[in-house]
């Protein structure tokens, strides 16, 4: 199993009663919310957390992208990635995961960032493609009926400015640059790792596990049964265009919290999860799912369902129950992880240890237990080889 | 007194498909006299009230705009400029002429875009709560971050009504396309209000008082940027006019609609 540290960078001081006025903690919310003086605080101690996560030793470091909201204070992550990148050790990684491509006005600047950092880093970045939260249409005025058209064709913009000679021209339909002609080019061949964050469309399954992509497939905010079905879906689709997916492909993103036993790390982790999923989270439908973000039939769907993530407070109990939060004592955690790395065939954590409102000494204290105590224990574990073995029974079924 | 709400009444209206630029275009078709294009709100077509008194003079035509309803949403359809465009075909398929033009809301931004480009098939133009242009610092409400409940609060000020009986495939569709065409810039072209002194039509813009996705005085500056065009508004009337004022509407539209032209 491989780890990485990630931080959503949540404006932790957020007035918890602000639900009594408004209706979420995105697009509307009034910045008089936020304090600098606070804010300035949080961003230097976030900052340090990310920094001590590579001193620990994990592989990596994970950033991300949201806009005009409580909930994730990196409107632009690459600025992030450029704080961190002289200051971690020389052989962590930055996981940038990932910029929001469609609500975002010209995608070669992002191809332009990201080759920077690739140089400073000498190869150490990862890259991430997203099409943004729903709300993010809502705060940057994006059309959200566009938002797989543009996901797509920026896509392709940046990938061909890493890879192809420039200059030459690309001509779409939203994006059309007469001279593409990336200085500097990319460090590393052929180009950055690009993992796809989602939360389990089937389009962006197909569309990461393409042979010609491979793309590491980063599944967040499910739970464990919908996880092991995407990392399924993923591996058939591999399969199914002739190739046998590694475990190394597919990664999950997930809340965790380690205390000395399983009721010290409860008593820890409540109220701080509770205020990730029922405070910072909180977004009615209309904001969620803007027409055209999701297809008409998921949309149906999830009207008729009448349910979001974001749908009536949450217990950590229910969290736990469900397996979007793990939380224990090490050897609870180091149980769990195995578990879902056998059902789910994954080889990458995303571990999430701040969340919410968590505290900087609790912080440190969770990251500590997680690398001193998980990290080693499951260091070796690898995802059982009879996953692939059963996704290609499947897909030979399926082709009969 | 009218019924309230709008519906599919078979027996009041013919329903045709005719395919324009390669979209199959589902249309509603009643009454005799002059033609009158009618292009629905962002809520989606039918055979309000509103058309069935109409219909007893003119011969009223309804399609559902690409889209909506139970027309094709072709792969063409990326802007407001695109229903402009197919409307203007629609009146040559037709071989309509002399035809009062009638749009409420984003049918209004419509037949505004429309009648810009090309008014040699049209005799006038009326529009309900017209959207298209953006007249600053309004704060008029914003549709697509409100709830159902604010939607009906925004589109009715006296019988609060679904704006749609149709299945929930249709309002989804519905909703989807009028994102298309209305998300950003947000309900408006930014290059409509400067040529709207070009629309050389006896025009007629109707507004609800109590319209606040478009607020009257919307109304009032797209009047103004029209050469004669006159400006109407309606007391105790809300966004969707021809649902929620129909009789109100009626008085206004059919003095202007009978005049004779100049």
């Amino acid at each position: 199993m491989r780890f990485f540290f990630f931080h959503l960078m949540p404006y932790a001081a957020l007035d918890p009663d602000y639900d009594q006025t408004h209706k979420s903690a995105w697009v509307t919310l009034p910045n008089s919310y936020y304090d600098p003086e606070i804010g300035a605080d949080l961003y230097n101690r976030y900052l340090d957390e990310l920094e001590y996560a590579a001193e620990l030793g994990f592989e990596g470091i994970g950033v991300n992208e949201h806009h005009q909201n409580a909930y994730g204070l990196m409107p632009c992550p690459n600025v992030f990635a450029g704080m961190l990148a002289r200051r971690i050790p020389k052989q962590t990684k930055i996981a940038i995961l990932g910029r929001a491509l469609p609500v975002l006005s010209n995608p070669l600047s992002v191809a332009e960032e990201f080759a920077v950092l690739d140089n400073v880093t000498r190869g150490r970045i990862i890259t991430g493609f997203v099409r943004g939260i729903g709300a993010e249409y809502h705060s940057l005025a994006v059309n959200p009926t566009e938002s797989h058209a543009r996901f797509h064709e920026a896509h392709d913009l940046i990938v061909q400015a890493w890879t192809r000679d420039g200059p030459f021209a690309f001509e779409g339909k939203y994006y059309n640059f007469p001279y593409v002609n990336l200085w500097p080019r990319v460090y590393q061949k052929p180009h950055p790792p690009i993992w796809i964050p989602s939360q389990g469309s089937s389009e962006t399954i197909a569309f990461a596990a393409h042979p010609d992509r491979r793309y590491v497939y980063l599944q967040t905010a499910t739970p464990a049964a919908m996880l092991f079905r995407y990392m399924q879906a993923y591996r058939d689709e591999a399969t199914r265009m002739g190739y046998q997916a590694s475990p190394d492909q597919l990664g999950w993103s997930v809340k965790i919290h380690v205390g000395e036993t399983d009721e010290i790390a409860r008593r820890e982790a409540k109220p701080h999860v509770e205020a990730f999923a029922n405070k910072f989270l909180r977004m009615p439908q209309e904001m969620l799912l803007p027409p055209g973000y999701t297809s008409v039939a998921s949309m149906k769907r999830i009207q008729e369902a009448k349910k979001t993530i974001t749908g009536g407070a949450r217990t950590m109990e229910q969290m736990i129950e469900q397996g979007t939060f793990i939380c224990g004592s090490p050897q609870t955690v180091i149980d769990q992880l195995a578990d879902y790395q056998r059902k789910g065939g994954f080889n990458i954590v995303m571990a999430g240890l701040h969340y919410g409102t968590l505290p900087a000494e609790l912080t440190r204290k969770n990251m500590e237990l997680f690398a001193r105590e998980v990290m080693p224990a499951l260091a070796n574990a690898t995802a059982p080889a009879s996953i692939a073995a059963a996704a290609d029974g499947r897909a030979a079924a399926a082709a009969e | 007194m009218m019924p309230a709400r709008s519906g599919r009444i078979s027996n009041v209206s013919d329903t045709t498909d005719i395919t324009i630029a390669g979209c199959r275009t589902l249309l509603r078709r009643a009454g005799s006299g002059a033609p009158l294009l009618y292009l629905h709100a962002e809520h989606g077509g039918g055979w309000p009230p509103l058309l069935q008194h109409l219909a007893q003079r003119f011969d009223v035509i309804a399609p559902d705009l690409p889209g909506f309803g139970g027309t094709e949403t072709p792969d063409w359809l990326d802007n407001i400029h695109d229903l402009a465009l197919f409307t203007l075909e629609l009146l040559e398929a037709l071989d309509l002429r002399h035809v009062a033009l009638v749009g409420s809301a984003l049918g209004g931004w419509v037949a505004a875009e429309a009648a810009l480009r090309d008014r040699t098939r049209l005799s006038r133009l009326a529009l309900l709560n017209p959207m298209g242009i953006q007249v600053k610092g309004l704060n008029a409400a914003d549709p697509f971050l409100a709830t159902p409940e604010e939607t009906v609060a925004a589109n009715f000020h006296n019988a609060p009504q679904p704006t749609d009986e149709a299945d929930l495939d249709t309002q989804l569709k519905n909703r989807h396309a009028y994102a298309r065409m209305a998300w950003a810039p947000r309900l408006h072209d930014p290059h409509l209000a400067k040529w709207l002194h070009r629309l050389r039509l006896p025009t007629l813009i109707l507004s609800g008082a109590e319209d606040r996705v478009v607020p009257a005085a919307n109304g009032a500056a797209f009047a103004a940027a029209i050469p004669g065009a006159r400006h109407v508004v309606l007391p105790a009337c809300a966004h969707l006019a021809e649902l929620d004022a129909p009789q109100a509407v009626l008085a206004a539209l059919d003095p202007f609609l009978t005049e004779p032209t100049p």
